[in-house]
């Protein structure tokens, strides 16, 4: 993707592709209300199929309604979201192609690891999950306390065991919000390391989160979000991460 | 609509061994389905009502009451940690999921009244004899207008801070066609007459179950939305 615009320090024009590539995300002044408050104001951007938008914020900038809107949790109040060419909410078909990846676990306490993920793999259409169950939780390093009922893991287990719910039937598109919450380094490295390899097999990622390091190490694009906007969208390549790192901070004190 | 059954099927089936697990809300129905029959014969004075007046009515107080606790827990599953979420971000339709917690609710309430109705005929004497098959029916029939109902209003009180209020304030003026229908029909059963006489009030649970089961799924998406 190539947004016409670079770096930005005000409120940023539509940011869209002049690629060939047909996108595979697409938000066009996509707005959401709740009551008279705008969680998300008018965002617009695309995203093309191996591509990874990373988005910073402060608490409370609408970075998780966004994740929602476009994993067709919400609808939005105005403008409009396109996955894989689906209109948003969309029904089934958008949403077999996306994995949403949370800062809450989406998991059921009394079933193991195993089968958190097998129901899942099978909601998702997958008959006989088992190997690729046993595959996603290899990949988060979980497939030794695969039969541990999820209430006795750690929370960062937990969250590694919801990383493998999210990615056991190979979405297109992977919405993780918050995805490092409560993994220790060698979770986060695997997480990175699982995200990459993802991205590089055509996998297009929108992350949001409050790591600016791992989000940048990802992204190909990057946006900082406040009150709603998109009020700084670039390629990473151009990312000065000192100026970057100063918005972010800026938006932060700024929110109160 | 093969996706649809089998899609519901997988989210009760996931709902059962959960509650096989904790056995937390089938132990609570139990045990108040069984002190509300035992409170109910200890405040009974049988030379004042016979038996087959009262149990009746006993019986589906008691199944209602039992019935709520599980419909409660049917969604608040899905609350802990908003694995909610994960289930409506599935490519499962809204409705698979309605009916896949309606049907765990039914095997729910249905194993709740394999034990209640047992312990009522013990209690109260009942000659249950040939009427066990059109009983059987009765409370089946009546179960499922009782969970179709509930299970929509536990989709749509969950969220709220007083769930446990709301379930019941919402969904009890709903029961009471179903309690009323079932309750006159047993009454018919347990008095000797032939069921033939019971057949309008079956007749009555028959239709508020379609009814109710068809309006209940396509209301489901609407709790579902913000």
């Amino acid at each position: 993707m190539k947004p016409r615009s670079s770096k930005r320090t005000s409120p940023p024009s539509a940011p869209t592709t002049s690629s060939t590539v047909t996108p595979i995300v697409e938000a066009s002044d996509l707005t959401r209300a709740f009551g008279s408050r705008k969680a998300v104001a008018g965002v617009t951007f695309s995203l093309a199929p191996a591509e990874c938008l990373a988005v910073f914020g402060p608490n409370g900038a609408g970075k998780t309604t966004l994740l929602r809107l476009l994993a067709g949790l919400l609808k939005p109040s105005s403008g409009s979201a396109r996955l894989a060419g689906i209109p948003l909410p969309g029904g089934t078909l958008a949403r077999s192609r996306v994995g949403l990846i949370s800062h809450h676990t989406m998991l059921y306490e009394a079933l193991s690891a195993r089968e958190n993920v097998s129901f899942a793999a099978r909601l998702y259409g997958i008959r006989d999950p088992r190997t690729r169950v046993d595959d996603a939780l290899s990949r988060m390093s979980m497939i030794e306390r695969a039969d541990a009922p999820v209430r006795l893991l750690s929370r960062g287990m937990q969250q590694r065991v919801s990383i493998a719910r999210a990615m056991v039937h190979s979405p297109q598109v992977i919405l993780a919000d918050e995805p490092y919450s409560g993994l220790d380094d060698s979770g986060a490295r695997a997480l990175t390391a699982l995200l990459k390899e993802l991205r590089s097999a055509g996998t297009a990622i929108i992350i949001v989160t409050h790591n600016l390091a791992e989000g940048l190490s990802l992204a190909t694009h990057a946006a900082v979000m406040q009150r709603g906007k998109f009020v700084r969208y670039e390629p990473s390549d151009r990312i000065d991460a000192a100026s970057y790192a100063a918005t972010y901070r800026e938006a932060v004190a700024s929110s109160g | 609509m093969a996706d649809t059954l089998f899609a519901a099927w997988l989210i009760a089936r996931k709902d059962l061994t959960i509650e096989f697990r904790t056995r937390s809300a089938f132990f609570s129905a139990v045990v108040f389905a069984l002190l509300g029959l035992v409170i109910f014969y200890y405040s009974w004075d049988p030379t004042a009502v016979a038996v087959t007046d009262l149990a009746p009515g006993v019986l589906w107080v008691v199944f209602t009451f039992s019935g709520l606790l599980g419909l409660h827990r049917s969604f608040g599953v899905e609350s802990a940690d908003r694995a909610i979420d994960g289930l409506l971000a599935s490519p499962v339709s809204r409705e698979a999921i309605f009916l896949g917690k309606a049907l765990a609710n039914l095997i729910f309430v249905a194993a709740v009244q394999l034990i209640a109705i047992p312990a009522l005929v013990l209690f109260y004497n009942l000659p249950l004899g040939d009427i066990a098959a059109p009983l059987i029916a009765i409370a089946l029939l009546a179960a499922i207008g009782l969970v179709a109902v509930g299970t929509l209003f536990s989709a749509m009180a969950v969220n709220t801070r007083l769930a446990e209020l709301l379930l019941p304030m919402l969904a009890l003026p709903f029961f009471v066609p179903v309690v009323t229908a079932a309750s006159q029909a047993t009454a018919k059963l347990l008095s000797g007459r032939p069921i033939a006489e019971a057949g309008a009030w079956l007749k009555l649970l028959l239709a508020f179950d379609i009814v109710f089961v068809a309006a209940c799924t396509l209301a489901y998406p609407f709790t579902v939305e913000d």
